[in-house]
């Protein structure tokens, strides 16, 4: 346990709810996620957490490493189905609807929520085949509506200008920052309206970074967008929400602007002051 | 000062004990092959290839043997290739990772390690005689599939852990089924490993004697097979026909046909190494 600054927490800190800013509406609401615990057999990696994430905005999950902001965003697209020993209680709704009852199906639901992984893992075949991967294993055969659609979603992802005669070549020969555009182009060709993004630009240098956060800043008019970061700065850039997670616990949840300036909690404000972590 | 020139004279001892055990390795193989060719070359002809196996030394031919061989290879390829793949693709992809799948692995591992004759006895009570194959290219096919599927499971595990998960997670979360991730995604990118376990378990298998001796391959067949439930025989045990024999011009004939058994595995083993680094360039993390 870490050292939490002596006697400070007034108790207005223990009581008090931390809610996301928004309207009272509650059609507004993506995703919501309601009591979750985690578990790897016996290790709980997440606490009883609830929040629900606004539609059309940015959401950002912060907190040290190992404290389960990628296992909890990873949860919205199903992908720890695949760990043997994972194990969960509580409900994930996605336009109120629970995304692990055994009526869905979990490839329809990972084409309505995509995601962008920390590595640019594209896969090694050309950068048209790449775009058109999501839409060839859903049985398209339409050639002309799938390279309509590759070409607007490399446009999509500010990539098109850069490779449009280049379309054939082996993706691998991108440079990061191109090839993790290059995901996110596949990942917007199936046409989700959420996207995942478990820290997309901790592998590239800043001159990429700001790139991609200036797509995912563009991005947000058409989709939510729930972003994993190490990246205090980014958080605070492009996120409209932040959660703080701390060892597997939501510690705050609410307006970006207050959780950098006025942060509720103690170990919120030295999380963020980098006094830890 | 002393630390540094005891560790310099290890460094150089271990050099020189590298090279000479390679040397020793090489110029084995180098005298062996050498002393073959020399022994076997002048018998090589069109005659010896063609030629049924007979009494005579200088009118014997390895033809019922070569295309005993042929048959046995192409029978064995298509029963152990899909199965060690199909295998090998449930066990690294969809069988749960328990204790179940550790015993498996392990005991998968150990029968790769057990010694071909037995292999021959199990083909011998299975197929021979319970399944009623009798001698057949089929029994022997089958028993020598036994054999190197192991093998095969293991290379083509090994070839699928090979691909990045990275490329599978992309694949699913793009709402990919795990069968098209596999088929689309890991299968092709790991291909070149797999056919290349398979290639090397089947030039193994293309030079096993003892499984077939037990399974009652014949020495002698003075007729070639025309279906897989003829008897048969093949290059190793015409070969071991002939040494076996006192005659001076028997040994030169099965000179030449090591000749031409070493040909047949080196080719396969080229094709191995041809497709490894063809899919290797055409795939770079």
């Amino acid at each position: 346990m870490e050292e939490v600054s002596s006697g400070t927490t007034g108790p207005k800190a223990t009581k008090m709810k931390t809610e996301p800013k928004l309207s009272s509406d509650n059609e507004t609401y993506k995703l919501r996620a309601r009591n979750i615990d985690v578990f790897y057999g016996d290790f709980q990696a997440i606490y009883d957490i609830s929040l629900d994430i606004l539609d059309h905005s940015i959401t950002a999950f912060i907190g040290p490493s190992g404290c389960g902001k990628s296992t909890f965003l990873r949860l919205f697209n199903r992908m720890n189905d695949y760990i043997d020993s994972f194990r969960m209680n509580g409900r994930i709704l996605l336009e109120e609807e629970d995304i692990y009852a055994s009526s869905v199906k979990v490839e329809e639901l990972r084409k309505k929520i995509g995601m962008v992984f920390q590595k640019p893992n594209p896969f090694p075949k050309s950068i048209y085949e790449n775009v058109a991967y999501g839409l060839r294993i859903q049985g398209i055969k339409d050639e002309d509506f799938i390279e309509q659609r590759v070409v607007e979603s490399l446009k999509q992802a500010t990539l098109y200008d850069e490779i449009k005669d280049d379309l054939d070549k082996q993706a691998l020969t991108l440079s990061g920052g191109q090839q993790q555009r290059l995901c996110i182009a596949r990942t917007l060709a199936v046409k989700p309206s959420v996207l995942l993004m478990d820290e997309p630009t901790s592998a590239l240098d800043p001159i990429s970074t700001a790139k991609i956060e200036e797509l995912i800043f563009e991005l947000k008019k058409k989709y939510t967008i729930v972003i994993v970061t190490h990246n205090m700065q980014q958080a605070g850039r492009i996120s409209d929400n932040t959660a703080f997670l701390y060892m597997g616990k939501l510690i705050e949840y609410g307006d970006t602007q207050k959780i950098f300036t006025n942060p509720e909690k103690d170990r919120t404000q030295n999380y963020i002051t980098g006094r830890f972590g | 000062m002393n630390n540094t020139n005891s560790s310099r004279f290890k460094d150089k001892a271990f050099r020189v004990f590298g090279l000479s055990a390679i040397i020793f390795c090489m110029l084995t193989l180098v005298i062996f092959i050498g002393f073959i060719i020399y022994q076997g070359a002048g018998r090589l002809s069109w005659d010896f290839m063609t030629s049924l196996p007979s009494r005579f030394a200088e009118r014997s031919g390895i033809y019922t043997a070569w295309i005993g061989t042929l048959w046995v290879l192409v029978l064995t390829t298509l029963i152990s290739f899909p199965l060690g793949v199909g295998a090998g693709i449930y066990l690294e992809e969809y069988g749960n990772k328990g204790k179940l799948s550790k015993l498996l692995e392990i005991n998968i591992a150990n029968l790769a390690g057990v010694p071909s004759i037995i292999y021959g006895l199990l083909g011998l009570q299975v197929f021979v005689r319970m399944m009623k194959m009798g001698n057949s290219i089929l029994a022997g096919a089958l028993t020598l599939a036994l054999l190197i599927l192991p093998i095969i499971i293991v290379s083509t595990r090994e070839a699928l852990r090979a691909v990045p998960s990275s490329i599978k997670e992309a694949s699913v979360a793009l709402g990919a089924s795990k069968w098209q991730t596999i088929w689309k995604q890991t299968l092709p990118a790991s291909f070149g490993g797999i056919l290349t376990g398979v290639i090397l378990a089947i030039s193994r298998a293309v030079g096993e004697t003892a499984p077939l001796i037990v399974i009652g391959a014949l020495a002698y067949v003075p007729f070639v097979p025309e279906s897989p439930f003829d008897e048969f025989t093949v290059l190793p045990i015409q070969i071991f026909n002939w040494v076996s024999r006192p005659q001076h011009e028997f040994a030169i004939n099965a000179a030449a046909a090591i000749i031409v058994l070493l040909f047949i595995t080196f080719l396969m083993n080229g094709i191995a190494v041809y497709l490894r680094n063809r899919w290797q360039q055409k795939i770079n993390w």
